[in-house]
């Protein structure tokens, strides 16, 4: 039987989160065997180049190449450091929390092949605190893989040793970028840390360390297992793999879909998602979570892979998007989007810290029908400040992707809204 | 002083980390599971325990939002506020809640029953509008259901 959709084959609904057995039984901890009897650290990280794998938290990097960064051979600084990113906390992201509810021992797997490509010593699952369940079953699997010797001393006789932890965190947007993780795992603020050094040469505690998001961990023991032309293959696109790609918002069926790489925006919404709800129009989606530039229905045909959604002049982000409705109004959306910024700005660097506070004001401001025409050259001047290169991270060039692009496609609304001195689609 | 219990949680961390200073934050989290808040007493323990300044261990202790400075009451609503959410009816939600309970976000009833703060996306979205109490989930939500979900926690 061909696999088609390798990251959920396995799941079934109301399924108790694959117990070791069901796993091995579906195959699972093959590829950890292939890779511990016949593979060197070297051969696992070139064979994940060649599947074109790419980072699947939202900045899309080449997972392969990231790796090959790492210090190998015996006079590399240890211990080195495999940390997975399960801080989802990206608004309107849900897909990480399926594979590790439903899927736990997949992302132990992924997590202990990319420990073996970098050679590394300890691994944690950051878990944002909010994902309980997860927690649970997270613990039980990491027992029983113990229990079973893929973790621990000396793992299936390799020489091999990996311990690895669970790091409930406190909270904070912050957490899942890269450097802000490592400061929280730490035990300090989760502020960003300046590259380079980057974290593959010094990361946590000052050692090399990589950090992955869960869903591109949950790729590599299927990359292993079947080669790269396999996984290249499963794609309608340049980007390889699956995807896990969802939607929220008023469409008819909101929910979570493995697909094949290059889906087109429409098949996702029209077939998946089952369109809109009844009564209700179209109007724009956020692609990958709230840090994606809005499209609209001219691109309704792009396709959903990292250079398409670029082209469009958006970011691939998560892949799970969030629907904009002709009832629910542009500038609320954007006010909640840029809240939400102002509120998780670190304050680290002054243009994100004081930057989005005063966006999101503006915002606020024209939504309640106290808006003046040149507020809207301030917003765009706002979002040139905020954006790439004058801040230490990408949360403010991130916070400001939504809103340029609805001060390009909403336009009309924005300018109604301070025409009639309120939001014309309150009521009232 | 921290007790026996909060000091035995945070060697399981201490045996883990290079530095006692990377405790920090399960070292907060430890003492809130036992006193359900931290207080400026609590913050003076944790320093002196992990060989920090009382303001190292604040700074810290103030950026997380999980983290309670204030005390809080014996359920803590997180009710998520982000856009899948707003789109989907959290305004309804949050003013059923402030109804039914009479507080507004950051208060406590005065019977110290409930604390309604808002939470950043729960990570549920194709079941929005969602918000927590305490290690509980609640999904689909609409402001009919608020009183019967609340009242499991009397």
């Amino acid at each position: 039987m061909a696999i088609d959709r390798p990251l959920t084959e396995r799941i079934r609904p109301g399924g108790e989160g694959a117990a070791i057995a069901a796993y091995e039984k579906a195959g699972g901890y093959e590829a950890l065997r292939k890779a511990l009897a016949g593979m060197t650290p070297q051969e696992v990280t070139k064979l994940v180049t060649e599947s074109n794998l790419r980072g699947r938290g939202g900045a899309g990097f080449p997972t392969g190449p990231k790796w090959s960064f790492v210090p190998m051979g015996s006079d590399a600084p240890r211990p080195k450091y495999l940390v997975a990113n399960a801080d989802e906390m990206e608004p309107g992201t849900f897909k990480d929390r399926l594979l590790m509810e439903e899927d736990p021992h997949q992302l132990i797997e992924g997590m202990l092949l990319a420990a073996y490509a970098i050679k590394a010593d300890v691994a944690y699952i950051f878990l944002r605190w909010e994902y309980r369940l997860a927690e649970r079953r997270l613990h039980r699997a990491i027992a029983e893989a113990v229990e079973a010797g893929y973790l621990g001393r000396n793992i299936l006789g390799s020489g091999w040793d990996l311990d690895m932890f669970v790091h409930i965190s406190a909270g904070r947007y912050m957490c899942g970028e890269e450097t802000g993780l490592l400061n929280a795992l730490e035990g300090k603020r989760a502020t960003p840390r300046a590259k380079p050094p980057f974290p593959q040469v010094s990361g946590l505690w000052g050692k090399p360390t990589i950090v992955q998001n869960v869903e591109t961990l949950c790729n590599v023991p299927h990359i292993i297992a079947r080669g790269a032309a396999w996984y290249r293959g499963l794609s309608r696109s340049e980007d390889s793999g699956t995807k896990l790609f969802g939607a929220s918002g008023k469409v008819a069926r909101p929910g979570l879909w493995e697909l094949p790489m290059g889906t087109t925006i429409r098949e996702i919404l029209e077939e998946h998602a089952g369109g809109m709800r009844d009564g209700l129009r179209f109007r724009g989606l956020l692609p990958g979570g709230a840090s994606t530039d809005f499209l609209v229905e001219e691109h309704l045909d792009v396709k959903m892979d990292f250079a398409s959604i670029a082209r469009a002049g958006s970011r691939l982000g998560t892949g799970t998007m969030i629907v904009l409705d002709d009832r629910t109004c542009p500038v609320g959306m954007v006010q909640n989007l840029e809240e939400f910024f102002a509120q998780e700005s670190c304050g680290w660097c002054t243009p994100c810290r004081e930057g989005l506070p005063w966006t999101a004001r503006l915002l606020e401001a024209i939504e309640e029908g106290q808006g003046r025409p040149e507020d809207l050259e301030r917003l765009s001047v706002h979002c040139k400040l905020l954006g790439p290169g004058n801040t230490f991270c990408a949360l403010a060039p991130g916070a400001v992707e939504p809103l340029q692009s609805a001060l390009k496609y909403f336009r009309e609304d924005f300018e109604a809204h301070i025409r009639q001195n309120r939001c014309p689609r309150r009521s009232g | 002083m921290l007790s026996h219990r909060e000091i035995e949680q945070i060697e399981h961390e201490l045996a883990i980390v290079p530095r006692r200073s990377g405790a920090c934050i399960e070292a907060l989290r430890a003492v809130q599971r036992h006193r359900g808040w931290i207080s400026d007493e609590a913050v003076r323990d944790i320093a002196r325990f992990l060989e920090m300044s009382p303001d190292e261990v604040d700074s810290v202790a103030t950026f997380y939002n999980l983290i309670y400075r204030k005390p809080v009451g014996r359920h803590v609503i997180l009710i998520c506020n982000s856009v899948s959410c707003w789109i989907m009816g959290y305004e309804g939600i949050r003013k059923a809640i402030g109804e039914k309970l009479g507080i507004g976000l950051g208060e406590t009833t005065k019977d110290g029953c409930f604390t309604l703060l808002p939470n950043p996306c729960l990570g549920t979205c194709d079941t929005a509008p969602a918000l927590m109490i305490d290690e509980d989930l609640h999904r689909d939500l609409t402001p009919g259901k608020i009183d019967g979900i609340l009242e499991r926690y009397r």
